[in-house]
């Protein structure tokens, strides 16, 4: 249901598209062989600001190997906007570094002379954007969640308490970043090949600028974690500081566990060392928008609210009745969470197969 | 090695802020206003890395009207060793390329070997100007900064970054540009004699002219409207009749 309205909602501003001749660069961020949801989103932005008919290159880039090359199957399959997969291949490409990846997009961008690069707003899209942005000489728009025309795009500013309208009035590339939550990936669409893009390969060859090699990624340590990704989960269940401790979070993850949702936490529960940063949902940590959201003895404070504002469902259990989360909140329960959370776990259908 | 540190004058982060009748921004006279919070953890770890023995001074930057010198007053306050004020008319269109631009400038007249910034400014969001001035300098960079530490022969930094899947550690060569994150270290508070000690010292004024930069845009902001409100919710009295509300009135489950 969600593609065919999607389809219907754009067609209009395709025409439009046409007299611009219009093209949209896209970073396909990947991991394990396959694309990552956000720069499905991406995709789907870019066709959404530009119109269907205009070409979407999507940008696969790596070191090489099976992976890079499962990435690519990936990405000529992964959105039916996607007309080319541009494939890069160079050592320096390997680990996420901003240096290389911004020069890439530099000389990808001036051999393909695109209207627009898009990427997600994560954490790499965020670090690698800007600066590219600044070597091309133009402003990016970050955290886009939607999209008005080609150059002019809804952001939310002062931790989503405020959406600004901005348009780009510059020459060109138009940057952009989108915020996933905001443009699902279609996902009946996925996976069904249905855009047959062309496989061109880019020569990454001459990656040089004074900032390459300067930087050396030394590793990533990450909580392996069974439970689905905080951005992409239909559920998300969040603690705070009432929580108490790092043990108490277990209360969570069985109710989590129960009902196959991620589990996520406010900057209070971080900070007090019960859960890792990744973890932390709002203005500065991650921007969730489930189907059901249970925020659990979160008292929430403007920066919190800012990263879950568009779930579809929120729900509070908090036994301060005057906490701010409950004026968010469609269904609130005043109520020590260390009653209802049992509760909860005993009689919560279950959703795990 | 001198260290550079980037602030910025927003509304403070607890003001619910109020958006103007004519949709053209959000109201900031009558506002309290304050150091963007990334920005004081940025000047922190700044004095930090001094008082380790790996910086011999810490100047502070900001760029906008008269007011930013309070700004680079509270950093003075903390201990920076100077100030440096670009100021400039109208801050309403000094959007992140052109602050990277100014900066720009000013690390080529000062040279430091580590410029500081916040990872982003709590009232327009953005998350830009480190990524974009390292950009424009040619230096590496380290956003999201959970963790700095300078080499011993200060000829390298080694960053821990927060990232979507966990912490990743990269090292760059000096110079270096750096955003902090929100654990990175936590802010001290100026105490009264040091508030009246950063009196005396000095902020020195330099415009855009003087430094060779015109402030252009390629961005415009058409509006500022109020977000959805959600609607209002219900209060329920206990854990079976929210798992009803949920089955029967959302149907989440």
């Amino acid at each position: 249901m969600a593609s065919s309205s999607w389809k219907w909602k754009w067609r209009p501003l395709s025409k439009l598209a046409r007299n611009f001749a219009s093209s949209a660069l896209v970073i396909a961020e990947h991991g394990g062989g396959s694309v990552k949801n956000g720069s499905i989103s991406a995709v789907a932005a870019a066709a959404a600001a530009l119109g269907d008919s205009s070409p979407v290159t999507l940008l696969v880039a790596g070191s090489g190997g099976a992976e890079l090359d499962a990435a690519i199957q990936h990405a000529s399959s992964a959105h039916p906007a996607v007309s080319q997969v541009l494939v890069a291949r160079s050592p320096l490409l390997g680990q996420p570094l901003a240096e290389p990846w911004a020069e890439l997009l530099v000389q990808a961008q001036k051999k393909g002379n695109y209207s627009h690069i898009f990427a997600a707003s994560s954490s790499f899209g965020k670090d690698v954007l800007p600066r590219a942005a600044a070597l091309l000489g133009v402003s990016p728009i970050t955290d886009v969640t939607r999209t008005i025309d080609q150059h002019t795009y809804i952001r939310p500013i002062y931790a989503g308490n405020a959406m600004a309208t901005v348009r780009f009035k510059g020459s060109g590339p138009c940057i952009v970043s989108i915020r996933a939550t905001s443009f699902p990936a279609v996902p009946g669409l996925a996976l069904t090949g249905v855009g047959h893009p062309s496989i061109v390969d880019f020569d990454a060859s001459s990656l040089s600028s004074g900032a390459i090699g300067k930087s050396k990624w030394i590793g990533l340590s990450s909580q392996q974690t069974e439970r689905p990704e905080l951005g992409a989960a239909k559920i998300v269940i969040s603690g705070g500081r009432g929580l108490k401790s790092a043990e108490n979070f277990e209360l969570l993850e069985k109710l989590a566990d129960k009902l196959g949702a991620a589990v996520g936490a406010s900057r209070a529960a971080v900070d007090a060392g019960f859960v890792p940063n990744d973890m932390q949902i709002g203005q500065t940590g991650k921007i969730v928008a489930p189907e059901l959201y249970i925020a659990v003895g979160i008292s929430g404070a403007i920066q919190h609210l800012a990263g879950i504002k568009d779930s579809k469902v929120i729900v509070a259990i908090n036994k301060d009745r005057d906490a701010p989360i409950f004026q968010v909140a469609d269904y609130g329960l005043a109520m020590d969470l260390f009653e209802a959370l049992p509760e909860l776990v005993a009689k919560v259908p279950s959703k795990r197969l | 090695m001198k260290v550079m540190v980037a602030v910025k004058r927003v509304v403070d982060y607890a003001v619910k802020v109020r958006i103007k009748a004519d949709k053209s921004g959000v109201e900031t006279s009558n506002t309290k206003m304050s150091m963007n919070p990334f920005c004081e953890i940025a000047v922190e770890e700044a004095l930090r890395i001094k008082e380790a023995g790996r910086a011999s001074e810490v100047v502070v930057v900001s760029m906008g009207g008269e007011q930013c010198v309070e700004t680079i007053r509270t950093g003075l306050a903390m201990g920076a060793d100077r100030g440096l004020h670009v100021i400039t008319q109208d801050s309403s269109s000094l959007f992140p390329l052109a602050v990277a631009k100014l900066l720009q400038a000013l690390v080529s007249s000062e040279q430091p070997r580590l410029l500081l910034l916040g990872k982003q400014a709590i009232d327009d969001d953005c998350n830009q100007t480190g990524q974009m001035v390292a950009g424009l300098l040619g230096w590496p960079q380290a956003t999201f900064a959970s963790k700095v530490s300078i080499s011993d022969d200060k000829e390298s930094v080694c960053v821990e970054r927060e990232v979507d899947g966990g912490i990743e550690t990269i090292q760059l060569q000096l110079p270096a540009v750096v955003t902090a994150d929100l654990r990175l270290n936590t802010p001290r508070y100026a105490t009264l004699p040091n508030i009246m000690k950063a009196k005396k010292k000095s902020i020195q004024r330099v415009t855009p002219e003087e430094l060779n930069v015109v402030i252009g845009s390629d961005l415009e902001v058409l509006e500022v409207t109020e977000p959805p409100k959600r609607k209002a919710g219900v209060m329920v009295a206990s854990v079976d009749e929210l798992l009803d509300k949920l089955k029967n009135e959302a149907r989440v489950f």
